[in-house]
């Protein structure tokens, strides 16, 4: 049936074609590619992990592309670059919703960023893919969100830590703003629940790299395990730090919820040995899929070297949730793809991954992994299959009691 | 508490080697160089490609990066700084403007990076460096952590400055710079070069800065925007300190290096900012020439 409309449509757009064709051929493409908004820091202090999400994002539509297209068209992507300035995001957002047309944004980064597309994105009623993992709390119509949330990276990790590890005293540091904050609340009730109690719950800010104080005061805490909600090059400081003032991993180790491949490279993994990371998706992972997925993506940057992390495998796979979902929709408009990607299914380098029904999250698998001086992790613990994605996880969502639904978000629960 | 101290101390070391160069431009100049954080990147970045192409240790790369940043500096100064004296707003422009393209310099690797050429040492990402094997054990005194590398950068730290101090007091150059100090049209009547003399002391400034980049690479993160921050500290201690004094920018950053330290322990980071800033607002307003000054002439 399907089939038919297609073709149907298909000898329509034909006979218009070459009625208009004399006019121009501009019309022409318009009519064969969907046109989509890739939208991430290229330049600024984020660039350095934006651009790798920027990469896979255009390394999905191109082999997209190159297996014929969505519904017979080509994805068109539009690069945009937001400067690593949440103004700038905002406008390139309206720029790519106004004048470009597109029908999907992917992109942003950093909470900020996303905090200033949304506006747009919820007054045209576009839709954007925000494929970082970050702290929740959000329930829009028009964001599906890719990466995983507070209950995805400590649901297992804080048991983890205290069951396996016999941890009893953590220790929680940040860097200053919503993140890591929001992060801290999941973990404080985690680590009461699970029996162990948190001895500190410090912040400093972002960019800011003398962790002489902190380190001495996370030794002075008596604290037998460090829970780290660091963001940003302050993690590679952070580590150095820990070593210099001559605390080991083995006795009181980092268990970070940012830390990525990204992150360790950049810090040396003799300094990151021993510490832990919780995230669906490690370069680690050991199925053929992953493995073809790194070779693919050190071809397509032309960097033997490059590494592959959680956000930009998300960044990676959410264009093949979206293009199952155009697939699915019968028109090519924001809101009909936000219709049809409920419940859309994808294998990915990290494992099944499922947009929810009831709040546009992913549901994903979450690992645990420890790293190793060649600065890749060995994972040490994984959930036996995805886990429910609880953006509200911090004010006691269940999977039984959802705060955000269909309906949009419950506000007399919180 | 000896902890504290030290942290205290290592922290006012790392300020003082941003605070040294910026001190004596500032004060000799009158130019407020705000491409000094840019030329401690510049010094970083050096440390980072010695170590990728000449297989070079930190230790080498302080004189390498001396150098480099000296002519460095003294191509700007010849370039952009010389055409601007006596307007200090336009030259707080211009140096600025100096920092972005230094930055960016890096960050798109000189250009090549258009050309899809990727150099490694360079470019948006984060680059590490690493320390010395000596520096790796922290040395137990009792209950005290002495931490090697700290202790480098506060000898290192002493040591500049003694060197400034020697070049300052105890030769002609020096003597000379002293007079453009203190008076710069006297200094010039009095047949002193004023030109020749600026540009060697922005070139030893921008040099300073270039060391004081080998000591952070070993601690911070290196990147393109490693520097903008540090402009700023720096100037806090030279505000302090009074401009031009090397006494002045030597208890200047202890103090604050100090003060950071113990609020940060007994309260936390964010706030021994906060509180740094407001006692340079206090000092400022009290002695709004520093602590310690010359008197110009």
């Amino acid at each position: 049936m399907n089939l038919v409309k297609n073709l149907v449509g298909k000898c329509k757009i034909a006979a218009l074609l070459t009625s208009v064709s004399i006019m121009g051929s501009s019309a022409v493409h318009a009519a064969e590619e969907i046109k989509v908004g890739v939208l991430f820091s290229q330049t600024g202090g984020l660039s350095i992990v934006e651009k790798s999400l920027a990469s896979a994002t255009l390394m999905a539509i191109d082999e997209i592309n190159e297996a014929g297209g969505v519904k017979g068209m080509m994805i068109k992507p539009v690069l945009e670059d937001g400067a690593s300035d949440p103004k700038t995001f905002n406008e390139k957002a309206s720029k790519l919703v106004i004048r470009d047309r597109v029908a999907t944004v992917f992109g942003g980064y950093t909470s900020a960023s996303r905090k200033a597309i949304l506006p747009v994105i919820e007054k045209r009623k576009n839709l954007l893919f925000y494929p970082t993992f970050y702290e929740g709390f959000e329930c829009s119509k028009n964001v599906v969100y890719t990466g995983s949330v507070p209950n995805q990276q400590l649901n297992n990790y804080i048991p983890y830590l205290v069951n396996t590890l016999g941890k009893k005293k953590f220790f929680i540091v940040g860097s200053n703003y919503l993140f890591p904050k929001e992060m801290a609340k999941v973990a404080k009730k985690l680590i009461e629940e699970n029996g162990a109690e948190w001895v500190g719950d410090e912040y400093l800010e972002l960019g800011h790299s003398e962790w002489g104080s902190m380190v001495k005061k996370i030794k002075d805490s008596g604290a037998d395990i460090v829970l780290s909600n660091v963001v940003g090059d302050s993690i590679i400081s952070f580590y150095r730090e820990y070593a210099n003032q001559g605390i080991s991993q083995a006795d009181i180790p980092i268990a970070s919820t940012v830390t990525s491949e990204i992150e360790v490279a950049a810090l040396g993994g003799k300094y990151a040995a021993g510490s832990y990371t919780s995230f669906p998706y490690f370069q680690a992972i050991d199925t053929e899929q992953n493995k073809a997925f790194i070779e693919r993506y050190r071809a397509y940057t032309k960097d033997a070297s490059a590494v592959t992390h959680h956000a930009m495998e998300s960044a990676y796979s959410s264009v093949y949730l979206w293009a199952a979902a155009v697939e699915k929709s019968e028109k090519v408009t924001p809101s009909a793809i936000r219709d049809a990607v409920k419940g859309v299914s994808e294998e990915t380098p990290s494992g099944l991954m499922t947009v929810s029904v009831q709040n546009l999250h992913s549901s994903m698998t979450p690992r645990i992994a420890q790293w190793k001086e060649d600065g890749q992790g060995v994972i040490v613990d994984e959930f036996d299959g995805p886990v429910l994605p609880l953006p509200y996880s911090a004010y006691g969502e269940t999977a039984e009691s959802l705060f955000c639904s269909e309906s949009g978000l419950d506000s007399s629960k919180l | 508490m000896l902890d504290t101290v030290f942290i205290g101390l290592s922290l006012g070391s790392v300020l003082l080697l941003v605070a040294l160069g910026l001190s004596i431009v500032y004060g000799s100049m009158g130019v407020i160089n705000m491409a000094h954080g840019e030329l401690v990147m510049i010094g970083a970045y050096t440390t980072v490609l010695c170590q990728i192409y000449l297989d070079l240790n930190l230790f080498a790369a302080i004189p390498i990066a001396f150098v480099v940043c000296a002519a460095l500096g003294l191509l700007i100064e010849k370039l952009v700084i010389r055409r601007l004296y006596n307007r200090l707003f336009d030259t707080l422009l211009a140096t600025w403007g100096v920092a972005i393209l230094l930055q960016q310099a890096i960050r798109l690797e000189f250009g090549l990076s258009f050309f899809g050429i990727h150099v490694d040492g360079l470019g948006p990402g984060l680059q590490s460096v690493s320390v010395p094997e000596v520096f790796n054990e922290p040395i137990m005194i009792g209950d005290f952590v002495l931490q090697p590398y700290r202790t480098f950068i506060i000898l290192i730290a002493l040591l500049l400055s003694a060197i400034t101090w020697f070049l300052m007091y105890r030769t002609r150059i020096g003597q000379q710079v002293r007079a453009i100090m203190r008076n710069k049209e006297m200094a010039a009547a009095c047949g002193i070069d004023v030109k020749k003399i600026n540009a060697i002391t922005f070139a030893y400034g921008s040099g300073l800065a270039g060391v004081a980049g080998v000591m952070m690479s070993g601690f911070k993160t290196v990147m393109p925007d490693m520097g903008s921050s540090m402009v700023v500290d720096g100037f806090l201690v030279v505000v302090v300190g009074g401009v031009g004094s090397l006494v002045g920018s030597i208890v200047a950053s202890g103090l604050l290096g100090q003060l950071n330290g113990f609020v940060a322990f007994f309260s936390n980071d964010i706030i021994a900012r906060a509180v740094v800033f407001a006692v340079v607002i206090g000092i400022i307003l009290w002695r709004p020439r520093g602590l310690f000054n010359y008197k110009g002439r």
